[in-house]
């Protein structure tokens, strides 16, 4: 009974807190997406206009498909790209792998805001890979393609998610029993075949852990696509701030963020057997 | 384990990859000393002029002070309820717990855009205006599911023989808590401390749906950047925050390294 009483102390007071801040506003939201309008009267009829607005749209389907494309291309190519990394790092990084780990990890805790709008440095018209495209008469005149494109979009995510896709690939090669790659090699196997057999099978929960993590969060962003996507590289998560921003048309916006929550929903329980939540925190 | 070669394609690899994610931080640094307001190549001369023009910029430094107040604010509150949680899930088996945890969890994995609109539909249906609060409310959701985990991986870490030892010797719980138990995860908690102060200082997502007239500083980056003659400015002040932010982190790092390794042990 004691018991009892001290973790009803404990919990309460997070849980409520979670609840009218998190569990409560997306109950808000779906109690939205069913009225008539953002403010006034229309705000105090109910319809299901939103949603056939919604459903009747093509373009506003096709743009989440695009986002989930987009996603999926980002996660493929953070996570081909990092496995080599943390497994130079867990293997033959030595006593100062976890050293040469935190140095990667360093930049991504600093202005996520600034980081991206560096990329238009990069990628701009004046910049340093247009300067350099010219200098060395590949091109012409200074191209704009490469700015304000889908491809600048991955690019740039790319380079955001790379350090928090290696941490869970790390983790998870860290836990690689070594005497079972000594065992295997004794048994004949050649090197590429101690890795497709051993290493990868072993570390596969790691890998997806580090999918999810870079394709569930890719599939609400806009900040990054209205930075340096211009019109081509636009995402759905665009498309909802559109409707809280501009548009002011908060009852559809709140039916196109339902429908992203109910995507992402449906991802995390395809991908929940494979996740450790812990792997997230580095903990 | 030997010594990592130097000269391996691997070693290669990770050096290409860090050029990769150091190159824009490098050029924002570098552009923070050119003489021009165009940050475009090539580089027009070296001058201090906007490190030194940074003290004049009111909006600049108070958008600085609002994100520090808010990343203090729901730090704190994120410590507190993250640190109860965590208690009651590592110490405590209750029908529920796994669920709990999920939904606490939740946030991590929840698209921002989303959470970010759910809150502002939330405080315009109840009528709060948008503040700072509502900003830090925002920021406490998604720093109290970090703070948990780090400090519930703490408290597994050590045995709880020597909670167990202070109730036997005539502590009360809330005593033992107070006076063992939140002692020995001073470390985590004050990693925990600074990685969702870190998290909060440099949250734009959520921050843009809910500030009011005051700005926190990504959302006031956010909005120079359409500026450009603006820009040299702000990517000075981004050098500055860069240095500061990569000291806090070395230090958040260390802290839970030493957090996650001298566990006491009574064996």
């Amino acid at each position: 009974m004691e018991s009892r009483s001290r973790l009803t102390t404990l919990l309460a007071p997070p849980a409520l807190w979670l609840f009218l801040l998190f569990i409560l506003p997306l109950g808000i939201m779906a109690v939205f997406s069913f009225r008539a309008g953002s403010f006034g009267a229309e705000r105090e009829q109910f319809t299901l206009e939103n949603y056939q607005q919604f459903f009747a749209n093509r373009s506003y389907l096709n743009l989440l498909g695009q986002s989930v494309v987009i996603a999926f291309q980002t996660a493929l190519i953070t996570v081909v790209l990092s496995y080599p990394l943390a497994y130079f790092l867990s293997f033959r990084g030595g006593a100062s792998r976890v050293t040469l780990l935190t140095i990667l990890i360093v930049p991504a805790w600093t202005s996520f805001l600034l980081r991206i709008f560096a990329w238009k440095l990069i990628l701009g018209s004046g910049g340093i890979l247009n300067t350099a495209l010219l200098s060395l008469n590949v091109i012409e005149e200074a191209s704009p393609l490469l700015i304000y494109s889908r491809a600048a979009v991955i690019v740039t995510l790319v380079y955001v998610w790379i350090p928090f896709a290696t941490l869970p690939i790390f983790a998870a090669l860290e836990r690689v029993d070594r005497r079972l790659l000594e065992a295997a090699a004794d048994l004949g196997c050649a090197p590429w075949q101690v890795f497709l057999r051993v290493t990868l099978p072993l570390t596969l929960p790691g890998v997806i852990a580090a999918f999810f993590f870079v394709f569930i969060p890719t599939l609400g962003e806009w900040v990054t696509p209205a930075l340096v996507g211009g019109a081509q590289g636009v995402m759905y998560g665009n498309l909802i701030q559109d409707q809280f921003v501009r548009a002011l048309n908060w009852p559809l916006g709140a039916v196109m963020s339902l429908v992203l929550m109910a995507l992402v929903l449906i991802f995390i329980v395809i991908f929940n057997r494979f996740i450790r939540v812990s792997d997230l925190a580095g903990a | 384990m030997r010594a990592p070669s130097i000269f391996s394609f691997g070693f290669a690899y990770y050096l290409l990859l860090a050029l990769f994610l150091y190159l824009p931080i490098v050029l924002l640094i570098i552009f923070s000393f050119n003489d021009s307001t165009l940050l475009v190549f090539p580089f027009k001369g070296f001058t201090l002029k906007w490190y030194q023009s940074l003290s004049n910029a009111r909006e600049l430094l108070d958008a600085v002070r609002n994100s520090i107040l808010v990343g203090l604010f729901s730090s704190f509150v994120a410590v507190i309820f993250g640190t109860m949680a965590a208690l009651a899930i590592a110490r405590f088996n209750f029908p529920g717990r796994s669920f709990f945890l999920a939904i606490s969890s939740l946030p991590l994995v929840i698209p921002y855009v989303v959470l970010g609109v759910a809150m502002l539909l939330l405080f315009a249906q109840v009528g709060v205006e948008l503040s700072l609060f509502t900003v830090a409310a925002a920021h406490t959701v998604i720093n109290i599911p970090y703070v948990m985990l780090i400090v519930a991986a703490r408290l597994a870490g050590f045995e709880q023989n020597l909670e167990e030892a202070a109730m036997d010797l005539g502590a009360t719980y809330w005593g033992m808590l107070m006076r063992v138990t939140l002692p020995i995860s001073a470390p985590a908690l004050i990693a925990a401390f600074l990685s969702s102060f870190t998290t909060s200082f440099d949250e734009f997502a959520l921050a843009f749906f809910l500030t009011g007239t005051d700005n926190t500083l990504p959302v006031y980056l956010y909005s120079q950047l359409r500026f450009p003659n603006r820009l040299p400015l702000v990517v000075t002040l981004a050098a500055i925050i860069m240095l500061v932010s990569v000291i806090l982190i070395v230090f958040s790092e260390w802290l839970r390294r030493v957090g996650t390794k001298d566990v006491p042990r009574t064996s």
